[in-house]
C-alpha cells in the first residue's frame, strides 16, 4: 500500500468511528448498579427496602394535590401518571421552544407549576421537587434512555460534551479522565464507575437522602476543586444532556440506590 | 407524606419462618453536627422501635445517633396465626409513628 493510500484508509476508518478513542464503546457501557455490592443491590431491588420509594410515594400524593392560584393538580391535566408520564424522564433534558434551550425534568416541573398551577417554584433539592421528579422518573423504570432525539438539541449536546472533556479545577481533571479512562479502577475504596445517569433522582447512602444528577455533578466538580455551577445553570443542564445521550439505550432504574 | 414502608408476607403456612421488613422515613440528625455559624444542630433521632404480632411484642430495638437516616429493620419470626403486625417508632421532639400489616396463616 502506498503511503497516501494508507492515510486515506486511516481517514476512512476514523469516519466510520466518529467516537474518540477515549469514549466507552456501546457494548462496554455499565450502569453504576453493576459496580455495587450485593447488599446495596438488594436495597435497590426491593421496593420496600429502597428508601427512594418514600419520595416516590410522596410524589404520587403530590401528583393529585391541587396547588397554586389556579387550584389545579398535575393529574387534572396529565391524568394517570402511569400512562401519561411513561418514558418522559427517559427523554429529559428536553428542548423547550419558548426558552430556546434544554430544560431538565426538575425545571419542567417548575415551569408547569408557574404556567399552569400558578404556584410558587420549588427549590432545587427540596423534598417536594425531588418527590415529584422521583415519581415521574419511576414511570420510566425499565425503559431505554432516549434523550437527545430532538435535532434542536445538537448544539447543546456538543457544549455538554465539550465540558465533559474540559480539564478544570486545581486538580486539573476532566470528567473523561476518570469516567471514560479509569472506570474499571478504584479511587480509595470506591469504584470510579462510568458516570452513567441511569437512576436519577437517586438515593445515595453517602447523602442519606435522595438527590438529583445536578447535586451529583456539583459533588464531582467540587471534588476536582473547581467552582461548582449553581443548580439549574446552563452548563449543568448541558452536561446532564450529554450524559443522557452518552447513556442512550441504557435502562432507567429510578429511583436507584448508590453507595 | 409517606412515612413507612412495610414488607410482611401476605400469606404463610403455620410454622413458617417469615421475614419482616420495616423502613421508616426519618432524618436521624445525630446531635453532633454544627451549622456553618457554629451552632449545634439539636439531636433528632428515633429512639425506639417495636413490633407486635397480635398484640404480643415480638421485636424491640433501641436506636442511637450513629444509625443512618431512614432506618431499615429486618427480622424474622414464626408464622403462628392469622392476624396483624403492628409497628411503632418513637423518637425525639415527640416523634411517634405507627403502621400495620396483615397476614393470613393457613
Amino acid at each position: 500500500m502506498t503511503f497516501p493510500r494508507a492515510i486515506a484508509v486511516a481517514a476512512l476508518g476514523l469516519a466510520a468511528f466518529p467516537l474518540l478513542a477515549d469514549e466507552i464503546p456501546t457494548n462496554e457501557r455499565r450502569s453504576g448498579y453493576s459496580f455495587m455490592s450485593a447488599d446495596t443491590k438488594a436495597i435497590q431491588d426491593d421496593d420496600t427496602a429502597n428508601p427512594g420509594m418514600l419520595w416516590v410515594l410522596d410524589g404520587e400524593a403530590l401528583w393529585t394535590k391541587k396547588q397554586g392560584t389556579a387550584d389545579k393538580a398535575c393529574a387534572d391535566c396529565h391524568g394517570d401518571a402511569v400512562a401519561s408520564m411513561k418514558g418522559v424522564a427517559a427523554r429529559y433534558p428536553a428542548f423547550d421552544k419558548t426558552l430556546g434551550r434544554p430544560v431538565t425534568l426538575e425545571q419542567r416541573i417548575n415551569l408547569e407549576r408557574a404556567q399552569h398551577q400558578e404556584a410558587p417554584l420549588l427549590a432545587y433539592e427540596s423534598r417536594d421537587l425531588l418527590a415529584l421528579t422521583a415519581f415521574i422518573a419511576q414511570q420510566s423504570r425499565g425503559l431505554p434512555i432516549s434523550a437527545g432525539d430532538d435535532p434542536e438539541l445538537a448544539p447543546f449536546i456538543a457544549k455538554g460534551r465539550e465540558l465533559f472533556f474540559r480539564r478544570e479545577g486545581q486538580l486539573n481533571l476532566a470528567c473523561t479522565n476518570c469516567h471514560d479512562d479509569h472506570w474499571d479502577k478504584h479511587l480509595a475504596g470506591s469504584a470510579v464507575t462510568q458516570g452513567q445517569p441511569t437512576g436519577y433522582p437517586e438515593y445515595r447512602l453517602e447523602w442519606q437522602t435522595l438527590g438529583s444528577l445536578e447535586r451529583r455533578l456539583r459533588g464531582c466538580i467540587t471534588g476536582v476543586r473547581a467552582q461548582a455551577y449553581d443548580f439549574g445553570a446552563p452548563e449543568l443542564v448541558e452536561l446532564e444532556l450529554y450524559l443522557m445521550t452518552r447513556a442512550r439505550g441504557m435502562t432507567m432504574e429510578s429511583p436507584a440506590v448508590r453507595p | 407524606m409517606a412515612s413507612a414502608l412495610i414488607n410482611v408476607p401476605r400469606k404463610a403456612r403455620r410454622g413458617d419462618v417469615i421475614e419482616i421488613k420495616a423502613l421508616m422515613s426519618h432524618i436521624m440528625e445525630s446531635g453532633y453536627r454544627h451549622t456553618a455559624a457554629g451552632d449545634l444542630v439539636p439531636r433528632d433521632i428515633i429512639t425506639s422501635f417495636a413490633c407486635r404480632y397480635n398484640g404480643k411484642e415480638i421485636f424491640r430495638a433501641d436506636f442511637f445517633p450513629a444509625i443512618a437516616a431512614n432506618p431499615f429493620m429486618s427480622f424474622f419470626t414464626v408464622a403462628q396465626e392469622s392476624g396483624k403486625f403492628e409497628f411503632e417508632w418513637i423518637g425525639d421532639k415527640g416523634f411517634s409513628e405507627t403502621a400495620s400489616a396483615s397476614i393470613t396463616v393457613e
